[in-house]
């Protein structure tokens, strides 16, 4: 076997780049901050590079084992049911090395141009390193006790991210909201780790996943309200796993998200955190396959929903930010899409490489339309769509990459995002009809929406600007040739034969009719975006207009927030909290504070020791402990 | 009798010592040279605090009536460094001129409660138990009491112990009619005669009410906000920390083996109680802004999560309960910690005047953030491993419906512990509370609860330690 010992260094190196910079980084000057943590993060990427390479291209085996090149017994509970922590290589988490490192080292890069002169830029650089980190121990981890955790730690660095701002109240909201969502969605995980290691008795990833296993015996039969207990955990698991990657109805957070700085969206919220519910569920996909195909179900069918209902939002948004996140919901749900209708092994897994596929270019497209528009944002000093427009003439760089990426996600051979796309349109054209016409009508919407982007901002008239936009600094525009290099490309790389759902490479089909479809839905959504805002016209406000109702509630999101706010504040604030806060302000402190400030010389009596309060206290204890008698004597008979 | 046996009793002859010198040296330090009894006083307990690390026997002392083994160690252990941080963190409070005259009491009376506690925890049958019991409660109320000049802080000792004694009372009913039915007060005759009659269920129930009360469980709980605003801050870390775990290690060792042939009957109680617990815990929590009543109604929520870790029974369940009580202690003491050194330098308890510490105060903000973080439950601090062992107990015995209920109010409870993380870092203040510098000892205590809040959760040697002996008291 190949030494891999050296992976433990893409780790640790962000770990250390982490401490050096919280501990040490007010000590020199920022930029210097900003070096050592992208060098840091360029020796991660050529060590994840070179582990592609070793893992991939090197040996030349049919099927691609398991490799755990770090392992050790972290705590044991009973013989098989232990915690490790350690490294676990297979192809999806070689991939996601390479996509966390690329995307956090172009993101590195971008920021020493966009953060500069920013305070606390020594502070962002190590939040960074951080997020990194936690992301980079989610990928590899060998059980789910180590996953969970790096689960939490992502959240927590996302959190300190989003709201690096922290002057900007909203984006302390956001930065709240985001965390708040995504731990409640990890509470489902965490139970459904727990109900999974109750039944299995392991954590081990390699252990739940291997076909045929019996490990799943001891939970036969039994059942809770309608469906299997390991149908509960895996559900939970996907709770948990639906937080992170925004799929309804936890979506709400990521929009909010765009608050924080526009490198870390491009991190964040295209290509890492997001995508680790997608990875969740792919990691975990033969249990899911084998145990519990209608969770699978649920799965796909969470993603198709999410990612039609994000793009019809998509449409109507303003804010470009915005635009870009409820682009990422929508194709996230794609991804879950191809996981869905997937079927184990051979060709017949179609569906779950296409979304490995579609994971690994869509973050090279999506951050890269991410860092396109904080270039853009960096030119203009603002987000909004109304504020720019013409912009092709002052920033040729980003206008050509952009167009790069807006050509991929749209579908458009031969750009990275058709290959992938049609995989998984294929994959679910095969099994479940339903699901492929909604990806399909989502995948005009998707080429409508990112070219309403693109013709709004770089086309039209010139808006008035405080200065003339100017282009980028080289140090911004070497990672948008990067990437744009990488997302025109990454399309031909041989998926089938890397990364597929059993381990094991398999021949595609082409199937000319499905490729002849969605290259022509996504050209008349370009097409019919050219139509409507190539030049400054009338046409748009007037379907505004005939839309009337519809676009305004798809202009509010269809009042999802809304209706949360309503839930948490108008419900549980009013019909729980507030009662029960009126209950300890007025009986409990109330009785001697509320009586005192209306006749002050009666409160110091009552105030003292025979308040009453004493009495009332040892009634509700002794009450208390008949109470329980009684229940407890009339439950047993 | 043997030397060794003597040994036994090795943390309450020492904890006796300690405090018998403590209070003869304050008698014969002369007067401009009594503040000297703060730094005796803490070498002397730190003294006896790690000699109690040293292995000794094991067995039974008195005809059974005092069981040690490893495990009561370890809690006796818990409770030791507990006070410790809880010393280092008082000298402040002490150094206060109203206090000029009652420094030695204060250590000793706190080491008195020790004595007891450790008494009720090796208890073997239940008048060691219930004597241990009284003799760790009844100095409290003067402890709560401390600031006896300060009517809230009468008021806080007076409510303490008359509601105590209430609770004492129907506890000591609860144990007569148990001793009524089975005829034994020893624990390990009990255990086999004890039958779900309904003599027992209800001399079973005044003793949980009892233990509830210590515990601070809903219904039993109301004294704990008022006490704890009243008490002076050092006392009510004292109170949510040691002797709550105290309480909870001697629950559970009496659970587990007093009413082992009962436990379906105690887990019925268990849940409901862990269910009312934690979320009206977690509700009142929600709306404070006095810290020292946020953490009061924070703690009732803590504990309820104890239970969880009870209904595991088993080596799994006493294992959880005691490493999640030694997270506790850590956690708990930096929150309480960084209040006290805020209170002692300003005089501001409350949460909204927190507002804009970090600008001023960074490193009291991050063992503050630190701390909530930890009691929120948030991987990679202890609190979070403390939860986790907690859950799976529970889980392990198939209740995934309080696990899941238990889980969802650690959620609800990251909002508020974010409030206060809010106030610290993001809200704006005109006045923010004054650059300074806390005492020595104190900033001592806060870096080994910070410490402790990384290191326990990582160090798994602890947890599989605690495992390896907690079977040794079935």
């Amino acid at each position: 076997m190949a030494d891999y010992s050296y992976t433990l260094l893409i780790i640790l190196i962000p770990f250390f780049v982490f401490l050096l910079l919280g501990l040490f980084g007010n000590r020199w000057k920022p930029m210097v901050s900003g070096w050592i943590g992208t060098t840091g993060l360029g020796v991660a990427f050529i060590l994840s590079l070179i582990t592609a390479y070793q893992y991939f291209f090197a040996g030349a085996g049919e099927a691609y084992s398991k490799i755990v090149p770090y392992d050790f017994v972290w705590l044991s509970f009973t013989d098989t049911l232990q915690i490790h922590m350690g490294i676990l290589l297979d192809p999806i988490s070689v991939m996601m090395l390479v996509v966390v490192t690329t995307i956090s080292l172009m993101s590195h890069w971008f920021s020493l141009g966009y953060m500069k002169g920013e305070v606390g830029f020594e502070r962002y650089y190590s939040f960074l390193s951080l997020f990194t980190f936690s992301m980079l121990g989610l990928v590899v981890a060998p059980d789910l006790f180590q996953m969970f955790i790096f689960y939490e730690l992502v959240g927590a660095s996302s959190f300190l991210l989003i709201g690096f701002y922290y002057q900007k109240p909203s984006a302390v909201a956001a930065a709240k909201k985001a965390f708040i969502v995504t731990r409640f969605a990890d509470f489902g995980f965490l139970v459904g780790i727990l109900i999974l290691a109750y039944f299995t008795n392991t954590y081990d990833f390699a252990t739940l996943t291997k076909p045929g296993t019996t490990i799943f015996a001891n939970a036969a039969g039994i059942t809770f309200m309608g469906a299997s207990a390991i149908s509960w955990a895996m559900g939970l698991i996907f709770v948990g796993a639906a937080g992170k990657s925004a799929m309804f109805p936890f979506h709400i957070w990521l929009p909010d998200a765009m608050e924080g700085p526009t490198p870390v969206s491009a991190l964040i919220h295209a290509a890492t955190m997001v995508v680790a519910g997608v990875f969740t569920v792919a990691r975990l996909f033969p249990v899911y396959y084998f145990q519990t195909p209608d969770v699978l179900i649920l799965v796909g069918y969470v993603g198709g929903f999410t990612s039609l209902f994000a793009a019809v939002i998509a449409i109507t948004q303003h804010d470009i930010k915005r635009v870009l996140a409820f682009s990422t919901l929508s194709q996230i749900g794609y991804m879950m899409v191809g996981l869905g209708v997937s079927h184990y092994g051979g060709e017949e897994g179609l569906g779950y490489m296409a979304s490995m596929f579609h994971l690994f270019t869509h973050a090279m497209f999506k951050a890269l339309l991410f860092l396109g528009a904080g270039s853009i944002i960096h030119a203009v000093h603002s987000n909004m769509m109304q504020d720019m427009g013409g912009l092709r003439k002052y920033m040729p760089v980003t206008h050509i990459t952009f167009l790069v990426a807006a050509l991929a996600i749209s579908g458009i051979p031969p750009f990275s995002g058709f290959f992938s796309k049609d995989e998984i349109l294929a994959a679910a054209f095969q099994t479940n009809k339903l699901l492929f016409y909604t990806e399909y009508i989502t995948a005009g919407l998707t080429s409508f929406y990112i070219f309403r982007l693109y013709f709004n901002i770089f086309w039209g008239k010139d808006r008035k600007y405080e200065h003339t936009p100017h282009e980028s600094p080289m140090v911004m525009k070497i990672p948008l040739i990067f990437l744009a290099l990488a997302a025109a490309f990454v399309g031909f790389l041989p998926f089938h034969e890397l990364v597929t759902s059993d381990m094991k490479p398999f021949e595609t089909v082409t199937h000319w009719n499905l490729v002849i479809a969605s290259v022509s839905i996504g050209v008349l959504g370009i097409g019919f975006a050219w139509f409507l805002f190539k030049k400054e016209n009338s046409k748009p406000a007037a379907i505004a207009q005939w839309f009337g109702g519809l676009y305004t509630i798809t202009y509010h999101k269809f009042y999802i927030d809304e209706i949360y706010l309503f839930v948490t504040k108008k419900i549980l604030f009013n019909l729980v909290s507030r009662p029960i806060a009126w209950f300890d302000r007025h009986i409990i402190d109330g009785f001697m504070v509320g009586v005192g400030t209306v006749t002050v010389k009666t409160s110091d009596k009552i105030k003292g020791f025979q308040s009453g309060n004493l009495q009332q206290y040892a009634f509700a204890f002794v009450a208390g402990a008949l109470i329980i008698v009684l229940s407890l004597l009339y439950y047993i008979g | 009798m043997d030397f060794q046996y003597i040994l036994l009793l090795k943390h309450e002859i020492l904890l006796t010592l300690a405090a018998l010198i403590i209070l003869f040296v304050e008698l014969f330090l002369p007067q401009n040279k009594k503040r000297n009894v703060i730094n005796i006083s803490l070498i002397i307990f730190a003294i006896v605090a790690f000699a109690g690390f040293i292995p000794t026997a094991q067995g039974n002392l008195f005809g059974g009536s005092f069981q040690g083994s490893r495990l009561t160690d370890v809690m006796k252990d818990i409770l030791n460094l507990a006070v410790l941080i809880v010393f280092l963190q008082s000298t402040g409070y002490l150094k206060k001129s109203e206090n000029a005259d009652k420094m030695g009491e204060y250590f000793a009376l706190i080491i008195f409660t020790l004595i007891g506690m450790d008494f009720m925890i090796s208890a073997g049958d239940f008048i060691t138990f219930f004597i241990g019991l009284e003799t760790a409660s009844i100095p409290v109320a003067g402890l709560a009491a401390y600031d006896r000049y300060k009517r809230k802080s009468a008021e806080a000792g007076v409510k303490l112990i008359l509601l105590a004694s209430i609770s004492s009372g129907v506890l000591l009913f609860g144990l007569s009619m148990i001793y009524g039915a089975t005829g034994s007060i020893y624990f390990a005759d009990i255990a086999k005669n004890i039958t779900a009659s309904p003599l027992i269920i209800l001399g079973f129930i005044f003793f949980v009410s009892g233990m509830g009360f210590k515990l601070s469980l809903v219904p039993f709980h109301l004294w704990t906000a008022d006490v704890y605003e009243g008490s002076p801050m050092n006392i009510t870390a004292y109170l949510s920390v040691v002797s709550k775990g105290a309480a909870a290690f001697i629950f559970t060792i009496v659970l587990f083996t007093v009413f082992k042939n009962i436990t379906d009957l105690w887990e019925l109680v268990m849940y409901a109680l862990a269910v009312i617990t934690i979320t009206v815990g977690n509700l009142f929590a929600l709306r404070q802004d006095n810290i020292k009543r946020f953490l009061a109604f924070s703690s009732i929520a803590q504990v309820g999560f104890v239970l969880l870790g009870i209904m595991g029974t088993g080596a799994l369940g006493m294992t959880s309960v005691v490493y999640f009580m030694l997270v506790y202690v850590f956690t708990n003491l930096a929150a309480f910690g960084v209040a006290q050194a805020i209170y002692n330098q300003t005089g501001v308890e409350t949460i909204s005047g927190y507002k804009g510490l970090y600008k001023t105060n960074p490193k009291l903000s991050l063992v503050m953030m630190l701390a909530l973080f930890s009691l929120a439950g948030i991987p990679p601090l202890a609190g979070f491993f403390g939860k986790f062992f907690l859950f799976t107990s529970a889980a392990s015995h198939g209740y995934f419906i309080l696990v899941v209920i238990a889980a969802l109010n650690a959620t609800i409870s990251l909002y508020y512990y974010l409030l206060v993380v809010k106030a610290m870092f993001i809200d704006k203040n005109d006045k923010p509370i004054a650059f300074f510098k806390s005492s020595g000892l104190m900033r001592v205590s806060l870096f080994i609860t910070a410490l402790g809040i990384f290191v326990v959760g990582f160090a798994s040697g602890i947890f599989e330690y605690i495992m390896s002996i907690s079977s040794s008291i079935f």
